[in-house]
Formats: C-alpha cells, sequence, structure tokens
C-alpha cells in the first residue's frame, strides 16, 4: 500500500470517519485528567497564587495557534506541488481551529493579564504578533470564502497561506524591534520556567489533549468537505443515500 | 525582455496620465485621511510630533490599498489581461511591470506630498528628510505585496475590502520600519537599523511578490 492511497477522497472518507471517535475520546481522556491535573494536583504558584492556572488552557492554545497556521501552509505546498486536492481540504478544514485557538490564546491572556499586570491588554511582541495571526487566519478564510469556484479558491487560499506563513517570523522580529525600541516594557513574558513537575506535566497532557481534539475536528470538517466536492461521485452518493 | 517589462510600466502610466482623476483620488484621500488626526486628537504640537510618522505611513498604507483593487481589474475586464497572459514574456515580469507603475503613479506622489503633511504635524526638517526616504524605500514594498492581493482578489465581489484585509498583515514589518526610522530621528537613537532592515524586507519583497503574484494571477484568470 503506498501514501496516495489515502489521497483519494474516496478511500480518506471511511478511514477518517473510523479515526475520528478514536482521536476524540482520547482529546476527551487527556483533558479530563489535564483539568484534573491543573486544578487539583498542581500547587498554587507562590508568586501569582491561584490565577497563574489559565496557563494551562492559555499556553497549549497559543501553540497550537502557531503550529496549525505552519501545518495549514505545510498541506498548502504539498496541494500546489502535487495538486492533490485532498491537502487544500486538509488546510482548509484546519484554518477555523487554527483561529479558534488563535483567539482562545489572546483571549485567556487578557484575562491572565488584569490580575498579574492591572492591564488586558498590553503592546507586547507575543501579544501583537499572536494578533496579527489571528488576522492572517482571517485573511485566509475570508478569501476562500469569497470564491465559489473550489478550485480557485483552494489554490488562492494556499498561496496567501504560504506568504503568510514566509511573513509570521518577519512580522514576530519586527514587532519584537519595535517594543524594545519603543518603550522599556514594564512587563516580560520571558520568565526562567522554574515551575514545578506537575504544572509542566499538567501544561504537557493539556497540550495533548489540544493536539488530539485539533485532529478530530479536522477531520471531520474535512470529511463533510469531501462528501460536498464529491457529491456527483458513485460513492458519496451511496453514503448520502445510506447505502455504505 | 526588458523591452516587455519598460511597455508594460509605460503603458500603465500612460493610461492613469489619461485619466488623472482616477489617481488624484488617492493623493487626496492620503492628505485628508492624515488632516482628519489633528481634528480628532487636538492641536497640541507635542502630541502630533510624537504620532506624526506613524499617522502618515498608516495613511500612506490605506491610500496604497485604496488604488491597488484597480491594479489588474481595468485589464481583467476588457479581457486585455488575458491576452498579456498569452505572450510569450514570464508572467513575473509583467506582475513586476504592474507594480512599478503603481509605485509611479501612486507612491512617488506620495513621497513629494509627505514633506507637506509632517510640516503639519510640526515635524523637524531632519525627520522630514527620514520620512521620504524611509517612504522611498517602504512604498515600492506597499506595491509589490499589493499586487500579490489585487492578484488574488481579481473579479471577486468585494475586492476592494478583501484585498485589506488580506494585505494589511503583511504591511506590519514596513509599517514598523518605516515609521520607527522616523521616529528614531526625533527620540536620538538614529534610523540607520531601520532603514536598512526596511531595505531589506524591499528586497525580499522585489524576489519574491511579483513571482508570488504571478502564480496568484493564472491561479484567478485559469
Amino acid at each position: 500500500m503506498n501514501l496516495y492511497y489515502f489521497a483519494s477522497p474516496s478511500t480518506f472518507y471511511p478511514l477518517a470517519g473510523k479515526l475520528i471517535p478514536w482521536f476524540a475520546a482520547l482529546a476527551f481522556i487527556l483533558m479530563t485528567a489535564g483539568l484534573y491535573i491543573s486544578f487539583f494536583v498542581a500547587p498554587t504558584d507562590f508568586q501569582q497564587g491561584e490565577g497563574y492556572r489559565i496557563i494551562f488552557i492559555h499556553v497549549p492554545a497559543a501553540w497550537m495557534s502557531m503550529f496549525i497556521y505552519v501545518v495549514m501552509a505545510f498541506w498548502s505546498a504539498i496541494g500546489l506541488a502535487w495538486n492533490t486536492r485532498l491537502s487544500f481540504v486538509m488546510a482548509r478544514a484546519l484554518a477555523p481551529t487554527g483561529a479558534m485557538f488563535t483567539f482562545v490564546a489572546l483571549w485567556t491572556g487578557a484575562f491572565w493579564g488584569k490580575p498579574m499586570w492591572g492591564a488586558w491588554w498590553v503592546w507586547d511582541a507575543r501579544l501583537t504578533s499572536e494578533l496579527i495571526l489571528l488576522f492572517l487566519y482571517v485573511g485566509v478564510m475570508a478569501l476562500q470564502a469569497a470564491i465559489d469556484d473550489p478550485r480557485r479558491s483552494d489554490r488562492a487560499g494556499a498561496l496567501l497561506n504560504l506568504v503568510g506563513v514566509i511573513n509570521v517570523p518577519i512580522i514576530y522580529f519586527s514587532v519584537k524591534w519595535w517594543n524594545t525600541l519603543h518603550q522599556g516594557s514594564s512587563v516580560s513574558l520571558t520568565r526562567a520556567p522554574s515551575m514545578a513537575q506537575t504544572m509542566l506535566w499538567g501544561m504537557l497532557i493539556m497540550a495533548l489533549a489540544a493536539w488530539m481534539y485539533t485532529i478530530a475536528v479536522s477531520l471531520a470538517r474535512a470529511r463533510s468537505l469531501v462528501l460536498e466536492r464529491e457529491r456527483q461521485t458513485d460513492w458519496a452518493r451511496a453514503v448520502l443515500e445510506g447505502k455504505a | 525582455m526588458l523591452k516587455f517589462l519598460f511597455t508594460v510600466i509605460r503603458r500603465d502610466v500612460l493610461l492613469a496620465a489619461r485619466r488623472r482623476g482616477d489617481w488624484l483620488t488617492a493623493q487626496f484621500f492620503f492628505v485628508m485621511v492624515v488632516s482628519m488626526f489633528p481634528l480628532g486628537v487636538g492641536p497640541e504640537p507635542g502630541m502630533l510630533r510624537t504620532i506624526g510618522p506613524g499617522v502618515v505611513w498608516v495613511a500612506a498604507l490605506l491610500a496604497s490599498l485604496l488604488s491597488l483593487e484597480r491594479l489588474f481589474a481595468d485589464d481583467y475586464r476588457d479581457g486585455t489581461l488575458e491576452q498579456m497572459l498569452l505572450s510569450p514574456y514570464p508572467t513575473t515580469l509583467l506582475t513586476l511591470g504592474k507594480a512599478i507603475a503603481h509605485w509611479i503613479i501612486n507612491g512617488i506622489p506620495l513621497l513629494l506630498i509627505a514633506p507637506l503633511l509632517g510640516v503639519q504635524f510640526n515635524l523637524p526638517a531632519e525627520a522630514l528628510w527620514i520620512l521620504v526616504l524611509s517612504l522611498a524605500i517602504g512604498t515600492p514594498i506597499l506595491s509589490l505585496l499589493g499586487s500579490i492581493g489585487a492578484a488574488l482578489t481579481l473579479g471577486l465581489r468585494g475586492g476592494g475590502a478583501l484585498v485589506t484585509l488580506l494585505i494589511m498583515p503583511l504591511y506590519v514589518p514596513a509599517l514598523i520600519f518605516g515609521a520607527g526610522a522616523v521616529e528614531g530621528v526625533l527620540s536620538g537613537t538614529g534610523s540607520e537599523a531601520h532603514l536598512s532592515l526596511l531595505g531589506a524586507f524591499l528586497m525580499m519583497s522585489l524576489l519574491l511578490a511579483p513571482w508570488v503574484s504571478a502564480m496568484a494571477l493564472k491561479v484567478s484568470v485559469e
């Protein structure tokens, strides 16, 4: 069996259907365990009190937000290079989840910032580049939504995605220099990670849960996209009529 | 090859020169947006000097975006663009030529108006000079990156607003280094670092943007 076998929509569809419950179950189990550790096992931080516990959601969300954009760019590049329809479907299916995680990271960051810094928002380099990442996600999704022809929509979105991924590091460093040159930032996110073992474990388990959730959700979204696009084929008709 | 490039540039500049109303709109837009800020934040000279470089730069971004929508749209509507794509010359040259023409038509006038607006914002002479220099390096970036957005949104409903959404985040480094250079003069830290980085960003855009927007044009037209 070669790798291209599952690149065909008709084989991908049942495979994804079989995989989704497993990833969803893993996501649920890991999230339950992670949340239990975060709220009941991990000790209270002696500087930040209980408020620090938001990092168990915040940090995995921020990781996923950046990682998903890169994965999207990977699928976009594969799609443009080898003309595989499923790669574009994967890139498109990941975008809303990535945007959601970016938003969650910003939102929980604001919740953390208010008690810790006394401000909902500061123009720190990381915050600003995360905000711009959200704009990049919105741009890709808006472009895909504006084009009716799926082929053009896929390719245009993929190109924008690739331009964005080249730009992300440039944006990050420019924002970083902008921030340090403009004003001495009174708050720094780069504390030495001298956290307790249990805190680290809680965070890692939550990050794994976020991974599993992303896989399950994007596979489910890809599955419906595939079905929508292949609706004129025999296998899709059979699925829709409940025969397969 | 070079002849083709010059022909593309000459044609666009000539078309713009014959329809002056079109390109003057973007220039007056630039002037008006900048003039709105003192009305909004108050006429205090110290504050105007602080926000001046940023305001002029943001207005330049917006003015550039405003005129971008038309970059390929007119040629696309009357079928010229398809003929140009069928020509034996590389599409990259076409998009490069279009971006250069856009800069000549929309970028250079901005450079000439910018010092006047800088005076309104109470900027000292040295900062005015750096403002023009930073815009001279920065506005080609706006045209180059913008050509990607214009190619991607070719012929779509609501193209103008969409271009803004796609391209604005990509303009962030140009804005930061450009406005930062002027800011550097004002605060006495110097502007060389910012101008060098802006120059590096221009080189990268020059290398990649025409190529990407050529691919985008093919995607949009096929």
